[in-house]
């Protein structure tokens, strides 16, 4: 683990996995849910690196790091991590090249993507659209070579070794297999976002 | 409702407050007013907790009817003001009867006209704030000709002035600029800072400001290499693949795949907000003194 300095107010803290990401980051979550990091604005996990920022000219990054030294990133933190359901009708624009690629018929496809639990590493991109891990493996495919200018909110995709949902309309590289009907960012809602980093996820197929 | 009606809108006019910061995670930015204490004046001067929504108006322009008796305050660089054509005082409060139309000029210095509204504007929050998130897409769309403005129920006693006026935004800033977290990327980032000479480019907004000038050199190891997306911070300097820096706004994308050599504290950040296209910039290195 090293703490890069972010400013004032704020460290990076680079690790070498999304494993030591999410324990990192369920770490410090845990020591702000005890009451330990009042100072706390925001706790921001990404692909290897956590960025915690602090309330100015507070002893908060102080703390943070007291947490740091302390944190054992072996051993998860013990938690019930939130369970959503996502019901998805697979029918993307890219259902049989993924099949193909997978060397897979698509109705198998489906029964692995839809078979696995995955859980939300981080969010990026867009308001709640997260990134998450547990594909299963002939799954793990390269972006589309040419993006789309568009790609419909709702729909389902894969790239790399993330799957995730895109939340509004946008251009997009991921492979689409599939679209739900579930929102899944709306500002006037509490909580406005359907994934959080940490949630686990499970797509159900739906006709 | 007591409103205000929008008759002409400038070039870009948005209601902001302090913004949503601590909504990362979800990979929402904290948007709210680039000039944080233009805004904080605004409430002052009209009586509202510094927190309140006003308006943020580029470049002036705007006009607005009172539909009702309310008090308002303009600030950030100096703008001439009219109420049914009258000058009046920017940087002190002003009261408008029902029916009386307030102006703002276009301000001789500066970007970002602030204006405050006895009770805030009111319309709907959303994730904890009135802010207009341009990235994003939250809160309120942009002002346009013929909208009504809600405002909220005065709580307090408009002030008679204030320790604050306008101050001319200079052609040359000095801005100062703390090292890392990817400052290891480039060669010399200290002394490479330090030695050039930046323009704030004109496709600059609320998301970044963009730099016209040297491209930043990384060391040859990292030539070409990528980063795995990280968080970045308001007033981070990002230098993207042409190597000219850009520094994230408020309204800053929550993550980037671009190394950042350094940060702007956020006390240097409203000089950015009113910096115009052509600006000199000049950053200045600093170190942590704690480290």
């Amino acid at each position: 683990m090293k703490l890069r300095r972010c400013g004032p107010d704020a460290v990076l803290i680079e690790v070498g996995s999304l494993d030591e990401v999410d324990a990192v980051r369920a770490a410090l979550a845990a020591a702000a849910d005890r009451g330990e990091l009042p100072d706390l604005v925001e706790l921001i996990p990404a692909a290897r690196t956590v960025l915690a920022s602090v309330r100015s000219g507070g002893p908060g990054l102080a703390r943070l790091r007291d947490v740091l030294a302390t944190a054992d990133l072996s051993r998860p933190v013990a938690r019930s991590p939130r369970e959503v359901r996502i019901p998805v009708r697979y029918d993307g624009p890219d259902l049989d090249l993924v099949a193909r690629t997978a060397g897979r018929s698509a109705a198998e496809l489906v029964e692995l993507h839809s078979g696995a639990e995955y859980s939300v590493a981080f969010t990026g991109f867009a308001p709640g659209f997260g990134y998450l891990v547990g594909l299963p493996e002939p799954l793990v495919q390269a972006r589309l070579d040419q993006p789309r200018t568009r790609v419909p909110p709702g729909s389902v995709g894969i790239a790399g070794e993330f799957t995730g949902v895109y939340p509004r309309s946008s251009p997009g590289g991921w492979r689409l297999i599939g679209r739900t009907e579930l929102a899944l960012f709306d500002p006037r809602r509490d909580p406005p976002a359907l994934l959080v980093p940490g949630d686990r996820v499970r797509f159900e197929v739906t006709a | 409702m007591r409103t205000v009606t929008v008759l002409d809108t400038g070039p870009l006019a948005l209601v902001q407050d302090l913004g949503r910061p601590g909504n990362g995670h979800l990979g929402v930015p904290p948007s709210g007013a680039l000039d944080v204490p233009a805004l904080r004046l605004a409430n002052r001067l009209v009586g509202n907790p510094e927190d309140a929504a006003g308006l943020e108006v580029l470049f002036g322009g705007l006009r607005l009817r009172a539909d009702s008796s309310c008090t308002v305050a303009v600030t950030g660089p100096a703008t001439p003001v009219t109420v049914n054509d009258r000058g009046r005082d920017s940087h002190a409060p002003v009261h408008l009867a029902p029916g009386d139309v307030l102006a703002l000029g276009t301000p001789a210095t500066g970007l970002r006209v602030y204006l405050g509204f006895a009770g805030g504007v009111a319309v709907p929050a959303e994730l904890g704030s009135r802010s207009t998130d341009v990235l994003s897409g939250i809160g309120p769309a942009p002002l346009k000709v013929g909208d009504e403005l809600p405002l909220g129920d005065p709580v307090g006693v408009p002030a008679g002035a204030d320790e604050l006026g306008p101050w001319p935004a200079p052609d040359e800033i000095r801005v100062p600029v703390l090292l890392g977290p990817r400052d290891d990327w480039f060669d010399g980032a200290s002394a490479q800072l330090a030695a050039g000479r930046w323009q704030v480019s004109p496709d600059s907004n609320r998301i970044g400001l963009r730099c016209g000038g040297p491209a930043l050199r990384r060391v040859a190891a990292l030539d070409g290499a990528e980063l795995p997306s990280e968080p970045v911070v308001t007033g981070a300097v990002q230098v993207p693949a042409s190597g000219r820096p850009l520094v994230f706004l408020a309204d800053h994308p929550t993550t980037g795949g671009y190394p950042v050599i350094g940060v702007v504290p956020a006390s240097a950040l409203p000089a950015l907000a009113q910096a115009r296209p052509g600006t000199t910039l000049l950053f200045e290195p600093a170190q942590y003194s704690d480290s």
